[in-house]
C-alpha cells in the first residue's frame, strides 16, 4: 500500500509539474505582448517598459520559467491584472462555493446512481434495466447548461419556488434555496454516469463463481448482490468517480453561470472577458491541484475498497 | 471482428450485424442523418434569411411565419437553428476526425515499440486526461481567441488520450499474433504493418467510439459557445443562440427552449448510436460510462 501510495505520489507531483509547464508555455504563446494588452493602444514605452520589468516579462525565458514555477508552488501566483488583489486569495475566497456544490452533486450522483445501477444490472434486460439505461444515456446527453436553464425555466421562473439570482448567504433556508437547482441539475448528470458504470461493473460481478458459491451455501440474494457483488463492483465505481470528478468541475463552471452562483466558474469568466492572463493562469494551477488531489484520494479510497491494491 | 483481409461483403455484413443487435442505434443513426440532411440543405429546409433583422418583430413568440419565434434582432429562430446545424457538425466532425487520427497514431505507436516510449506516452495521456477537458479547451480557446480553427484544435486536443487509450491495448495484444511474425518475416515496414494489418482490426471499436466523442464534441463546441468563446456573432450556433437568449430568459423562454432542445437531440442520438454499436462490438463494456 505504502509503495502504491508513494507511485501515486509521484505522479502527482510529475502532473501538477506538466501543467505548470504547459500554462507557461500557453501563455506566452499568445499573440502580443501582455503588457501593451493590459495597458492598451495608448499607453507610453515607458510604461510599458515598466510593466514589463514588474511582470518579469524582460527576464530570459528559462527565469521566467523558475520564477513562475517557484512562485507558484510558494503559493505565489501573482496579482490580478483586474482587481490588482493576488490570485490566490481571489481563488480562495470562492473555492468553497464550487466545492460545496460539487460534493453535494457527487453526494446525490452516488445516493442515485449506485442502487439503480445495482437495480438494472440485476433486472438485466427488464423494464428496469431499460428504464435506467435510456434514463442514464439522455442524462449524459445533456449539456449542463441546457439542464440547468430547464430546471431554472420549470423551478424558478414557472413555479417561482427558487429564486432567480441565487447569491444569498447567512440563513439556513437561503442556503438550501441558493444551492438546491445547482446540486440537482450536476447531481442527476454524475447519477447517469454512476449509473451506467454501477450496472456495467454489477453485470460483470455477477457472473463471478464466489456469487454462485454464495447463492448455493444458501445466502440470501439481497444479501450477495449488496455485500458480496456490491463490494466489488464498487472499485471500478471509484475509479470512475475519481476520474469525472475533472468533468463535474467542468460543469460546473456551466452551472455556476446558469445560475448566477460564485465561484471558479464566474470567476474564470470574468478573467476570459478582462483578459486577465494572471488570474487565467493562477486558475489552471488551482483546477490541477484539485484535480490531483482528488485522484490521489480515490486510489487511497481504491485502496480501502480492495486491499487486495496493497500486495500489488 | 472482421478478419485481416475480409471482402467488402464480409465488413458489410457485420456491420449490418452490429446495428440490428441494438435496434436503438438504428433510431440514432435516422435522427443524426436526418440533422445531417437538414444542415446540408439548409436553404430549402429553412427559406427565411438567418442573419436577417427585424425591429418590428423582436422577442416574438411562435407563429405561423416563424415557428420557433424570433430573437432580439428579429431573426427567425427557425432559421439560426437549421443553419446553426451546420456549425456544430462541421466543428465536431473536425474535431473528432482530428483526435481519431493522432489519438489513434499515438496509441498505437506507444503499444507497437512499448517500453519506456509506452510508458512516458501514457502517462502524458494521463495527465490529459485527468485536466478537465472543458477548462482546458476553454483556457486555449481563450488565449488563441475564438476562431473556428482554434476551437476545433482544443476541442480534438481535450480528446485525444481516450482515442491513445483504446487503440493502445488491441494493438499490444495484437502485437504477438501470428500475422503480424508472418508480415515480419516477408520484411514489411513498421508503419506497412501498423496501418495496413493492425488498422484494419482495431478500426471498428475506433469508430464507434468517435461517435460517441463526436456527441462530446458537440456539447463542447455549445458550451463553449454559451461561455461566449464560440464562433463570431452573428454567424448562427446553438451555443450562442442560448448564451444570446439568456439574457432574455425571464419573459421569452423559446430563445432558449429551441437550441437546447436540438443540441439534447443531437447529442442523444448519437449516444445511442455509439452506445448500441460498443455493445454489438464488445459485449463486455455493455453500458460502460
Amino acid at each position: 500500500m505504502t509503495a502504491f501510495l508513494i507511485r501515486r505520489l509521484g505522479f502527482a507531483v510529475i502532473t501538477l509539474f506538466a501543467v505548470l509547464t504547459l500554462v507557461f508555455v500557453l501563455v506566452r504563446i499568445v499573440p502580443g505582448d501582455p503588457a501593451q494588452v493590459i495597458l492598451g493602444d495608448q499607453a507610453s514605452r515607458e510604461a510599458i517598459e515598466a510593466l514589463r520589468e514588474r511582470l518579469g516579462l524582460n527576464l530570459p525565458l528559462y527565469q521566467q520559467y523558475v520564477v513562475f514555477v517557484w512562485g507558484a508552488l510558494g503559493g505565489d501566483w501573482g496579482t490580478s491584472m483586474m482587481t490588482g488583489r493576488p490570485v490566490i486569495q481571489e481563488v480562495l475566497n470562492v473555492l468553497p462555493w464550487t466545492l460545496e456544490l460539487t460534493f453535494l452533486s457527487l453526494l446525490i450522483g452516488v445516493v442515485i446512481g449506485v442502487p439503480l445501477g445495482v437495480a438494472a444490472a440485476v433486472r438485466r434486460n427488464r423494464f428496469t434495466d431499460y428504464a435506467a439505461r435510456i434514463g442514464s444515456l439522455l442524462g449524459l446527453s445533456f449539456p449542463p447548461f441546457v439542464s440547468a436553464l430547464l430546471l431554472l425555466l420549470a423551478f424558478s421562473i414557472g413555479l417561482h419556488w427558487f429564486p432567480v439570482i441565487s447569491a444569498k448567504s447567512g440563513s439556513l433556508s437561503a442556503w438550501v434555496e441558493s444551492i438546491t437547482l445547482p446540486a440537482i441539475n450536476l447531481g442527476l448528470i454524475t447519477a447517469a454516469y454512476i449509473t451506467r458504470v454501477t450496472r456495467s461493473a454489477m453485470l460483470e460481478v455477477l457472473q463471478e463463481d464466489y456469487v454462485r458459491t454464495a447463492r448455493a451455501k444458501g445466502v440470501p440474494w439481497s444479501v450477495v448482490v449488496w455485500r458480496h457483488a456490491l463490494r466489488n463492483a464498487l472499485i471500478p465505481v471509484i475509479t470512475i468517480i475519481g476520474l469525472y470528478l475533472g468533468i463535474l468541475i467542468g460543469n460546473s463552471v456551466l452551472t455556476e453561470i446558469v445560475f448566477s452562483r460564485p465561484g471558479l466558474g464566474k470567476l474564470i469568466v470574468g478573467a476570459l472577458n478582462q483578459r486577465d492572463y494572471t488570474m487565467l493562469q493562477g486558475m489552471m494551477v488551482i483546477y490541477t491541484l484539485v484535480v490531483v488531489l482528488v485522484n490521489l484520494a480515490t486510489d487511497i479510497a481504491y485502496g480501502i475498497a480492495d486491499p487486495r491494491v496493497k500486495f500489488k | 471482428m472482421s478478419e485481416v483481409l475480409s471482402p467488402a461483403r464480409a465488413i458489410w455484413q457485420s456491420t449490418l450485424r452490429a446495428f440490428n443487435t441494438n435496434k436503438t442505434s438504428w433510431v440514432g443513426l435516422v435522427v443524426f442523418v436526418i440533422v445531417v440532411l437538414a444542415a446540408v440543405f439548409a436553404p430549402w429546409i429553412a427559406p427565411l434569411d438567418p442573419l436577417d433583422q427585424n425591429v418590428m418583430l423582436r422577442l416574438k413568440p411562435p407563429s405561423e411565419d416563424n415557428w420557433l419565434g424570433t430573437d432580439y434582432y428579429g431573426r427567425d429562430i427557425y432559421a439560426r437553428l437549421v443553419y446553426g446545424a451546420r456549425i456544430s457538425l462541421i466543428i465536431g466532425l473536425a474535431s473528432t476526425a482530428l483526435s481519431m487520427v493522432i489519438g489513434s497514431a499515438i496509441g498505437m505507436i506507444a503499444g507497437w515499440r512499448g517500453g519506456r516510449l509506452d510508458t512516458l506516452i501514457m502517462q502524458v495521456m494521463d495527465i490529459l486526461l485527468a485536466f478537465p477537458s472543458l477548462i482546458l479547451g476553454l483556457i486555449i480557446v481563450a488565449m488563441l481567441g475564438p476562431s473556428m480553427t482554434n476551437i476545433i484544435v482544443a476541442i480534438a486536443l481535450t480528446s485525444i488520450p481516450p482515442f491513445a487509450r483504446i487503440a493502445r491495448a488491441p494493438t499490444i495484444a495484437m502485437k504477438e499474433r501470428e500475422f503480424v511474425d508472418a508480415c515480419r518475416a516477408l520484411g514489411f515496414s513498421d508503419m506497412r504493418i501498423l496501418v495496413g494489418h493492425i488498422l484494419p482490426n482495431i478500426l471498428p471499436e475506433i469508430l464507434v467510439m468517435g461517435s460517441l466523442w463526436l456527441a462530446n464534441a458537440i456539447r463542447t463546441e455549445a458550451s463553449l459557445a454559451f461561455i461566449g468563446l464560440g464562433v463570431k456573432p452573428p454567424i448562427p450556433t446553438w451555443g450562442g443562440m442560448i448564451r444570446e437568449g439568456f439574457e432574455n430568459i425571464l419573459d421569452s423562454y423559446w430563445l432558449v427552449l429551441a437550441p437546447g432542445t436540438a443540441i439534447l437531440i443531437v447529442v442523444f442520438a448519437l449516444n445511442l448510436l455509439g452506445d448500441g454499436l460498443r455493445d454489438a462490438i464488445d459485449p463486455k463494456l455493455k453500458g460502460e460510462a
